[in-house]
């Protein structure tokens, strides 16, 4: 933990601040990709921490949130068959379908399973050869190297009981969409830490250039959130628009081959459907055609899924960067972890739990 | 009252069956106790929701019962055997009060191994003997197979009251010291790391514990202890969160001062989960006057289990029902119960 510690220590934090103050001359909006990165934001205060000049606008990297409602509608199908064991990561579980989610099929007798690692699966699959074990393989490339092992593995071992509900999106075709937004306000982008780890940065230097914007890659505490929103503003104010790297312990410019060259056999890039966003050209990764025999979405046959998305939702517009969680008129009054309408408000990356779990009470910052 | 008639009270309705989250500790589990349980069973001493009821049977006695049904039943640093002591002889101190007496209910499920049955049975006569209550009654049921899950514990448990002792969460007020027996999360992250599924290399160890003999010794100062709570499932959040509603106070911590150990800390990193809401079996919170905290940390500190005791908060008249936390940068955070079961993320 030692390792971490280091990046909490508030006087280095507090330096960082008071050199985004000296920097910043105008305002300034950067958006953070991850939403690991807004829940530390949030957590921490560092959004009030900052001059007024810059505005950090949440975005879209909540894999859980931009997994389309047919799909969790399709996974929510499956886990409610006999005779599949349904393992999915943890924070999955309560996001709403259309008018249900994944604890709800557990407590009506559906094999809902929390795993860590989509190899426990796998495993699960090996020691329940009578069973069909479904992974829900949803992430952004950073889930993606594990899961396209897992795939691999199980089509290796001639696993015929293995079978994945793959949803992966991937970061740069999002980050277009959202500077090609008429609405869009975003001057900068922390790039997800993570992510980077796994496919480098060099696939941001086209749109950097492009579009003017400087991207930083950028990790998920508070000095690397700092550090990271630095250079940004320094960027912005020098007038360049160029990829750095503010988290050199974890990212290298080619990132993780080995992991890349997994994910390329595995999987294949595709158009993608994002919740509440929409149709992203060439911006998902689907099973490769090598691998189709392990698509759950085709060896389950799921019709007469009709999906139907609260009409008070905004989490559409919250993961564009365009609507704030608060703003929403919904937050905290019909939509609250309790009774969530859109999957922000209950994934552990959502930006609609991180102001409702840590945010929701600025008035507190007024009192002793 | 047939099924179809009976009505479900409002924010049940959200919920047809019962869910995981329901036994969570958290807001499912707090929206059942007051919106089934209290109305159905009077609004007596039940409704003060402390962890123990305090009964007058011709003497005061403090009254608490617990079921246990934690997989795996063999964990690292303990079984469901001596947890079910632990617990409910907690349970019973946390109101001031000596345990005395125990009943040990066992549901067993058809195919359970002899000798599993016999070391949870020593492991219960040795963690009895340990906490000096005794094990006075009980009974045993066996399930068909596949309808229980091995062995499911109750203990209930007496003690009698000491003299003038008024611990209940409702007497918490503002400008009393917040104070924690010891690291938290040790027991929820503990079982985590053998769960299937989501085993990981880390020599965690329950903090399953006795803590009558660190609260008699606590309590044997004279200190002015306010409130003593044992945050068992949802943590430390939901404890600080149940008080903070029952006094009608505010709670308000130094997130840096809640003691954690580095393990824990980073398995909770690693699974994205905050400690503040793993559970514990073996830690006392304790809202004393602040005048007096130096004596309540001196007597816990005496006791291996309450090596780490620390101040990590206050009572406030502000933001009252409800739990904020100073963050290490200096910023404030609402510290919210958690709806269900907390869950590890995804990445």
């Amino acid at each position: 933990m030692k390792y971490l510690d280091e990046f909490r220590d508030p006087e280095l934090a507090l330096r960082l601040i008071d050199d985004i103050s000296r920097l910043a001359t105008k305002r300034h909006v950067l958006m953070e990709v991850c939403g690991g990165q807004t829940h530390s934001i949030i957590r921490n205060g560092i959004d009030r921490l900052l001059p007024d000049e810059i505005e950090m606008v949440h975005g879209p990297g909540c894999p859980v949130c931009v997994t389309p409602l047919e799909t969790i509608d399709k996974a929510l199908a499956i886990a409610s068959r006999d005779g599949v064991i349904f393992c999915s990561f943890g924070d999955m579980l309560r996001v709403p379908g259309s008018g249900r989610d994944l604890f709800s099929v557990k407590s009506a007798g559906g094999d809902v399973r929390v795993v860590y690692s989509p190899l426990d699966a796998v495993q699960i699959a090996r020691d329940n050869p009578d069973h069909e074990t479904v992974f829900f393989g949803i992430g952004f490339e950073t889930t993606a190297p594990a899961n396209a092992m897992a795939v691999y593995q199980a089509k290796r071992e001639g696993l015929t009981n293995f079978s994945m509900l793959v949803s992966h999106v991937l970061v740069p075709p999002a980050m277009r969409a959202i500077l090609d937004a008429p609405t869009n306000r975003v001057e900068a982008f922390l790039a997800a830490g993570h992510v980077c780890s796994v496919m480098g940065y060099e696939e941001y230097d086209p749109i950097a250039a492009e579009y003017g914007t400087p991207i930083v890659v950028t990790g998920f505490e508070p000095l690397d959130l700092l550090q990271g929103i630095k250079m940004a503003v320094v960027q912005l104010e020098e007038g360049r628009a160029e990829v750095e790297n503010a988290y050199q312990r974890a990212v290298n410019r080619k990132g993780n081959l080995p992991a890349q060259a997994m994910v390329a056999d595995v999987f294949t890039t595709i158009d993608r459907n994002w919740r509440g966003i929409g149709m992203i050209p060439q911006s998902g990764w689907a099973l490769a055609d090598d691998y189709r025999s392990l698509d759950a979405a085709e060896r389950f046959t799921v019709t007469d899924i009709a999906t139907v998305e609260s009409p008070l939702c905004h989490a559409g517009e919250v993961l564009r960067g365009t609507l704030k969680p608060d703003e929403c008129p919904a937050f905290g009054k019909e939509c609250t972890p309790r009774t969530p309408l859109g999957a922000t408000m209950v994934s552990a990356e959502g930006a609609c739990a991180a102001y409702y779990l840590y945010g929701r009470f600025r008035e507190l910052e007024a009192s002793p | 009252m047939t099924i179809e008639n009976w009505s479900c009270p409002m924010p049940l309705r959200d919920h047809p069956t019962i869910v995981m989250g329901h036994g969570g500790g958290g807001q499912l589990s707090a929206e059942l106790i007051e919106h089934l349980f209290v109305p159905a069973f009077g609004d007596g001493e039940l409704s003060e929701l402390a962890d123990a009821a305090v009964i007058d049977a011709g003497g005061l006695l403090s009254f608490s019962t617990d079921t246990f049904v934690v997989r795996p039943r063999f964990f690292p640093g303990g079984n469901i055997g001596e947890l079910a002591v632990n617990g409910t002889v907690n349970d019973v101190a946390m109101r001031g009060a000596v345990p005395r007496f125990l009943s040990v209910g066992l549901i067993l499920e058809e195919g359970l191994p002899m000798a599993e049955l016999g070391v949870i049975v020593e492991s219960i006569a040795a963690a009895a003997a340990h906490a000096g209550v005794t094990v006075v009654t009980g009974d045993t049921k066996v399930v068909d197979r596949g309808h229980g899950d091995g062995v499911y514990v109750n203990t209930t448990g007496i003690g009698t009251l000491r003299e003038g002792a008024d611990i209940r969460p409702q007497r918490a007020e503002p400008g009393d010291a917040v104070i924690v027996s010891g690291t938290v999360g040790d027991h929820g992250m503990a079982i985590m790391s053998v769960r299937e599924g989501l085993e990981f290399e880390a020599s965690i160890v329950s903090d399953t514990a006795a803590l009558n003999h660190m609260i008699a010794d606590v309590l044997d100062t004279g200190a002015d202890v306010h409130v003593l709570r044992d945050p068992t499932r949802g943590g430390l959040a939901a404890s600080l969160n149940e008080i903070a509603n029952a006094a009608d106070v505010g709670v308000l911590l130094d997130e840096r001062s809640i003691p954690v150990d580095r393990t824990v800390a980073a398995a909770c990193e690693m699974l994205g989960m905050d400690p503040m809401y793993v559970a514990n079996e073996g830690k006392v919170v304790a809202f004393v006057r602040a005048s007096d905290v130096d004596r309540v940390l001196d007597a816990m500190r005496a006791h291996p289990e309450g090596a780490n005791a620390t101040v990590v908060g206050e009572v406030t008249d502000t933001h009252r029902r409800m739990v904020a936390a100073r963050t290490p940068l200096g910023a404030t955070r609402v510290v919210d119960m958690q709806v269900g079961e907390q869950l590890p993320r995804i990445c």
